[in-house]
């Protein structure tokens, strides 16, 4: 004998200013099974949940339904709540009354229908639910950490603070990321080498911490706990093992027409180079496109000159297999083409640059020893005129460019029109600006010393187009203050362009199942609060990756990441949910069809004899890891013969429920 | 009889939603006619926002206007200045009283030293 128990909170004016909840718990009363229907305030209070608890003693409920919020917010709550007073946590059914209801709609009458509709058809789905039991699965104390740039280090190495091993995969031939490329940083101007050269060297001495340089993922299976992960270490031609970093080789190497990526292209590196100064591991790459001995057969030059034997012209890529309780997408963020903006003539001038290569020309490791020239004839600039917001904050329906603002520009350009002050005071410097947007401790203040004490000419406006006339661009913009048209005759153009994420983020998305939004940034679980988190249990998000952000904000972020990945590892076991697929012997043809459409390989075909009533025979039936199963449904759906059903959401579950909206 | 130009009015003729404008005045930067003008492009967004038709209806610069559609062109929101100024001025010359030419006309006013954009200009402004 079913014993219902139906309870319709308020959730103060949330849901009772649009539904009248006493006639929703009124109208329920005769539904079959429920035993006992009320409404109060607040359900999820001490006292709601007293009150659940109490009726469940009182009238032996064998069945709850709670008509409040989305299952996502409180069902847990709840379900505690029913085990609390003896009650299977699996007997509780949410009727989502709030955001799928009172929230939608504006009329009383309307609401209310519709509230009494939802709490039937959670009705009609309780009083087929059966007492299931969670399990539980062990967990790698393993971390894997997806990018070596700040973002990756700083999770790495706090997630090693805390005595778990972590791996940091990092697709380039050393870590260290964009911030290695930065000249000084905001709003301190102290240099970015000398703040992260230390965190790298720290991140490779620490024994907890393994970094896999030039390597990218391969594939993920899994689940949170229990990643299988392959990896791809690309091969270098050079033995990481035997390499001292001595940099004969590059020197020796005859081949210079490489573009040198650190730099941003804007001079040349040999075919075996070693990424700048203090990279980590400081080991030598072969770059083959441009490896004579690669191309031609012959040269080998390198191999000739390394003393310690390190050349491996013979070696492959190799594959290695580890397992990872918790993976860290680390996977930062790239500046966008230039090239699609050809008002501003990034590609008729070599003088165009990006605000990232204007960081290299600045930086004293840079193309030009941080000397500040022009890139088209050496010589010394007297005018510099900076363009903020190119590409960034562009409408949805524009041609190019992206809608969000990218948030670092500003700044950036702010210590960039300083430092050139600094250095070279003859040099007059124009900012072309739609907003100083400077939210940020002590960034206001560094925006008005650039304009107050650096005599940084800030206009406010847009640059329409600029023009090559001879040696000069001819910078025509709005200064919108003044209401004129102005005309610079500038020596150089500096493009403050947006970011983007790095491309690779797409296919680990997908490799991954971490969901993205439109602009592939990775989406985290709550807006507010879960913000390291993705959506997918055991992923976690750190840094550019998941939207623009600064140094600092990286690095907090990077350790809230770590933390988050710390209480997962420091977990034996964790809790299952209990809702899996599994497939009824005597139906099930063995068809395949649920093996191939599963996401995560839960599903396997094993030879069983199967005994029913008019069935005696060795058949080829699925079964079900329940384990790996997340319950996502898809084999349900998928099986033609009706076997494969999901604890919790049976097929005639679902279908009582649709029963009962339809009534 | 009111024959007063609203901004409903050139909004209608030119489909151009004028609260996307972020005041970047990326238009007015670009416009080869700015000097001309006594109203500029990223003037008439935020007139006609306002509500100001009749000032713009006397300005020169619906007369001034290139329609070179460089300021629609480089426009980061898709703003469309340039279709506002089209805008006002068919307003203009709908008061007079549809004195407009017609495609026939054009062949007889050719000039050979005419740039050929703006006779394409002459195209958009009186056949409508």
């Amino acid at each position: 004998m079913q014993k219902i128990g139906v309870f319709v909170c308020w959730c103060g004016s949330n849901i009772a200013a649009t539904v009248d909840v006493e006639r929703v718990a009124e109208a329920v009363k005769s539904e079959p099974g429920v035993v006992y229907s009320t409404n109060y305030q607040y359900m999820c209070s001490e006292n709601g949940q007293a009150m659940i608890r109490n009726a469940i003693k009182e009238y032996g409920l064998n069945g709850v339904v709670i008509c409040s919020c989305s299952p996502r917010m409180h069902e847990a709550t709840f379900r505690k709540t029913a085990m609390a007073a003896g009650l299977n946590p699996y007997m509780v059914e949410i009727a989502n009354i709030r955001e799928q209801c009172s929230w939608i709609h504006k009329d009383m009458q309307e609401g209310t229908e519709k509230a009494i509709i939802l709490a039937r058809a959670a009705i009609a789905k309780v009083l087929k639910n059966a007492p299931l039991t969670a399990g539980t699965s062990p967990v790698t104390k393993r971390a894997l950490v997806v990018g070596g740039g700040i973002a990756g280090i700083q999770t790495a190495l706090d997630v090693a603070d805390a005595g778990y091993e972590v791996d940091i995969v990092e697709k380039s031939p050393t870590i260290g990321g964009r911030m290695a490329q930065l000249d000084k940083t905001f709003p301190t101007l102290d240099c970015a080498a000398c703040i992260l050269t230390p965190k790298m060297v720290d991140a490779a001495q620490n024994e907890k911490i393994d970094i896999l340089s030039y390597s990218e993922l391969e594939s993920v299976s899994g689940f949170v706990g229990n990643f299988t992960v392959k990896i791809r270490k690309k091969a270098r031609y050079v033995d990481e093992t035997k390499c001292t970093g001595c940099g004969v080789c590059t020197e020796k190497c005859p081949s210079r027409k490489g573009l040198n990526e650190f730099n941003m292209g804007l001079n040349t590196r040999g075919a075996i180079y070693i990424p700048f100064a203090q990279a980590i591991p400081n080991v030598a790459v072969i770059d083959k496109t441009q490896c004579l001995h690669f191309r031609t057969g012959k040269c080998g030059l390198c191999e000739k000159n390394c003393s310690a034997g390190a050349i491996k012209f013979d070696q492959e890529d190799e594959i290695l297999e580890r397992q990872y309780g918790a993976i860290i997408l680390a996977t930062g963020f790239k500046p966008i083409d230039a090239s699609a903006f050809d008002e501003y003539a990034y590609c008729q001038s070599k003088d165009v640059v990006t605000s990232l290569e204007f960081e290299r020309i600045m930086n004293a490791a840079g193309p030009t020893k941080g000397k500040l020239v022009r890139p088209s004839d050496g010589k010394h600039p007297h005018e510099i005129v900076f363009i903020q917001c190119v590409g960034s904050r562009c409408s949805a329906d524009a041609v190019k460019g992206k809608q969000y603002c990218s948030k670092i520009c500003c700044m950036y350009t702010a210590k960039h029109a300083m430092l050139v002050r600094e250095k070279y005071p003859d040099v007059n410097v124009h900012v072309f600006y739609i907003d100083a947007r400077t939210p940020g401790k002590n960034f206001d203040e560094f925006y008005r010393r650039a304009v107050e004490q650096y005599d940084v000419d800030y206009i406010k406006g847009m640059v329409g187009k600029v023009e090559v006339e001879g040696d000069h661009l001819r910078v025509q913009g709005s200064d919108l203050i003044a209401n004129e048209q102005v005309v610079i005759q500038a020596d150089m153009v500096v493009l403050a362009t947006a970011i983007e994420p790095d491309p690779t983020a797409r296919s680990l998305g997908t490799m991954l199942t971490a969901s993205m939004d439109t602009n592939d940034f990775f989406t985290e679980a709550h807006p507010k609060l879960r913000p390291v988190e993705s959506p997918t249990a055991g992923v976690f998000l750190s840094g550019a990756c998941q939207g623009p952000k600064d140094i600092p904000e990286t690095v907090a972020q990077a350790g809230a990441a770590a933390s988050k990945v710390i209480g997962l590892l420091s977990k034996d076991h964790l809790v299952t949910n209990p809702c899996v697929a599994h497939s009824d012997e005597l139906l099930c043809n063995g068809c395949s069809q649920c093996e191939n459409v599963c996401p995560y390989g839960a599903i396997s075909y094993v030879e069983k004899e199967v005994r029913g009533p008019e069935v005696r025979a060795v058949k080829r039936i699925a079964v079900v890891n329940e384990a790996v199963c997340q319950g996502c449904g898809a084999c349900t759906v998928t099986c033609p013969s009706g076997a494969m059903d999901l604890k919790g959401f049976s097929n005639n579950q679902i279908m009582a429920e649709v029963d009962a909206i339809c009534r | 009889m009111s024959n007063k130009v609203t901004r409903e009015d050139i909004l209608r003729i030119s489909g151009v939603d004028p609260r996307k404008c972020m005041k970047c005045g990326k238009c007015s930067g670009t416009c080869p006619a700015y000097e001309e003008m006594d109203y500029h492009p990223h003037e008439f967004v935020s007139m006609v926002l306002k509500g100001q038709i009749d000032r713009l209806m006397q300005s020169k610069s619906i007369y001034k206007c290139l329609s070179c559609f460089a300021c629609l062109e480089r426009c980061p929101r898709n703003v469309e200045p340039a279709k506002l100024i089209e805008a006002v001025r068919l307003a203009v010359i709908r008061q007079q009283g549809m004195n407009h030419m017609t495609e026939n006309d054009v062949p007889a006013l050719l000039d050979a030293e005419m740039p050929q954009q703006a006779i394409v200009s002459a195209m958009r402004k009186y056949k409508k």
